[in-house]
């Protein structure tokens, strides 16, 4: 009981804390903002170990974060073989040819303008389906290993970037085209130094929301069968085996695979769109 | 206007039905052609383009068989009947359905919240981003166990799935929604001497709606895709997550691409639905002509 009372102690202080420090004077300064989610995240994770301590929540509903992460530390190697069969190999693999298969699929629709106006509905309307559906179709007809977690991948990731991309290259305004018209530029020349950097904030957008879809894809296909390591087939095993701490680790690695994932597309989108408003200082 | 959207939308519609049954040929084929060399017989060219668009067990069924498999489990059988799509679908729309109201409501909430607290704000609007950037689909399975074992199924572990999934797109979109108003407006009302709830009521809400539709539309979309998943892990029987499932194991791969164009008709019915409702709902406000 004496945990629980602290769990709410706990929970108060560092709510006060961070109300003080969200009101005070420094609250616009970069450590500050960093600092006030950081403590409310630590105090969640500390009130979860002192609740489940407190309450003696039994393991196969909620182990404590501290199991977790003994657990993670316990268990590395199986879970760098899991990153690797499911990330690297299955999403990863996927993504890149997802994305760039709708890359020149774009710029094929946008040069004739037919195509854009029957494409681009058909493309819209895919991309709110439910497509990890299709995964275990694409499991039968590629076999249970990496090879038809890509498959997934590429079909999830497919139409967002397609739809990005293609709406990024409309993006330019009259006036502009006209100017490079006056230059006497070719297509290629108003692709290349035009409408492909005019588009880059579109496209990536569309790798933005990829990156997520790409991990969903892979860890959802192996629910339908996978060779015994990737994350989805050690999550739904462990889940059976009610080895929750593992899973917990596994959801750990995905957690920390898509943030980076995604952190990594946001530093490249920086370098490369570092002219557009919302990437300047 | 039919000129301009409907004549390329049919052709693209077009090609990719040509190219579906193209494609069904050499998909389907091999099971033909041994079966052929078990028996010693032959076949013309049209037998086996035949053969390969009206097999039992198809590697990719024609898109025919599709439709047929579609009409006789959504029209043809009773909707109590454990081989309807209807019923099946209606197991996974309600759990679709619940989920989205929970995850919707507390995500409006949580974004009043975060729009009225700054503690709130900074502690908790970086989370509910990165959030976004995990596959938090990769925790369904647990909750369908950990809830098993203390005694809840059915419906509402899924729906817990839905609504977690639909809740991140709402608080965000909310979020930014709140907050649209510009200074100006904001400096309007306080020369009216508004108080703080009659901003929101009348200025902060009002401008939210645009985005709040944009983000249910995704989080409708995001639901209808938990409620599947969640019927993965535990092998359910009812539902479209389960029929996926069931065709998967037995090798029924009409049942597969029928649950499947079931699944995606319903997605894009909600989608539709929610978009005829901005509408409606946009056009009384006076904000869409």
């Amino acid at each position: 009981m004496i945990y629980v009372v602290f769990a709410v102690l706990l929970w108060v202080s560092g709510w006060m804390l961070n109300v003080r420090l969200a009101n005070g004077p420094h609250a616009q300064s970069r450590s500050i903002q960093l600092l006030v989610p950081a403590i409310f995240g630590l105090t969640i994770l500390l009130i979860w170990e002192l609740i489940v301590r407190g309450l003696s929540v039994p393991l196969v509903i909620l182990p404590p974060p501290s199991m977790i992460a003994g657990r993670f530390a316990g268990s590395l190697p199986i879970l760098w073989q899991d990153f690797v069969q499911t990330f690297v190999k299955g999403a990863l693999s996927g993504y890149v040819i997802g994305c760039a298969a709708a890359f020149i699929l774009a710029i094929v629709v946008d040069r004739f303008d037919f195509l854009r106006r029957g494409l681009l509905p058909v493309g819209n309307f895919m991309a709110a389906l439910p497509i990890v559906g299709t995964a275990p179709i694409l499991v039968m007809w590629f076999g249970f290993d990496w090879q038809s977690k890509a498959a997934v991948v590429v079909v999830m990731v497919f139409f967002p970037v397609l739809v990005n991309t293609v709406a990024g290259l409309r993006d330019t305004s009259d006036m502009q085209r006209d100017l490079m018209r006056t230059y006497g530029a070719s297509y290629s020349q108003t692709l290349m130094k035009l409408r492909l950097p005019a588009a880059m904030p579109f496209i990536f957008n569309g790798l933005k929301i990829a990156t997520t879809l790409a991990l969903v894809g892979a860890i959802v296909a192996e629910f339908f069968g996978s060779p015994t390591r990737g994350m989805g087939f050690r999550i739904s095993t462990s889940v059976g085996q009610l080895a929750l701490d593992m899973v917990w680790a596994e959801i750990v690695v995905a957690a920390l695979a898509g943030s980076f994932f995604y952190g990594a597309i946001a530093l490249f989108e920086r370098g490369v769109t570092f002219w557009h408003p919302s990437q300047r200082k | 206007m039919f000129k301009r959207s409907a004549l390329p939308v049919l052709t693209v519609l077009g090609v990719i039905l040509a190219l579906w049954y193209a494609a069904c040929v050499p998909m389907n084929s091999a099971w033909t052609a041994q079966q052929l060399a078990r028996s010693g017989a032959t076949m013309t060219v049209t037998e086996t383009v035949g053969a390969a668009w009206s097999q039992d067990r198809p590697r990719l069924p024609a898109p025919h068989q599709v439709a047929v498999e579609l009409w006789d489990t959504v029209v043809m059988k009773k909707i109590t009947s454990k081989r309807s799509l209807v019923y099946h679908g209606w197991i996974t729309l309600s759990a679709t359905l619940l989920g989205f109201a929970i995850g919707t409501s507390l995500g409006i909430l949580l974004a009043v919240g975060i729009v009225h607290s700054r503690a709130m704000d900074m502690s908790v609007m970086p989370w509910a981003i990165v959030s976004q950037t995990i596959p938090i689909i990769a925790i369904a399975p647990m909750i369908i166990v950990v809830l098993y074992s203390i005694g809840v199924q059915g419906m509402i572990p899924k729906a817990i799935i839905s609504a977690y999934l639909s809740f991140f797109p709402v608080v965000v979109g909310m979020a930014k929604g709140l907050r649209s108003p510009d200074a100006m407006q904001l400096d309007l009302l306080r020369t009216y001497y508004a108080s703080d709830a009659q901003g929101f009521w009348k200025l902060r809400l009002p401008a939210s709606m645009p985005y709040l539709f944009a983000s249910l539309k995704i989080a409708v979309a995001a639901s209808l895709v938990g409620a599947i998943v969640g019927e993965l892990p535990t092998g359910a029987v009812r539902g479209l997550g389960a029929r996926l499932l069931a065709g998967s194991y037995y090798g029924q791969t009409v049942q597969i691409w029928s649950a499947l164009f079931a699944a995606a008709i319903l997605a894009a019915c909600l989608v539709a639905i929610i978009g005829l409702i901005e509408k409606v709902a946009l056009r009384r406000m006076g904000m869409r002509q």
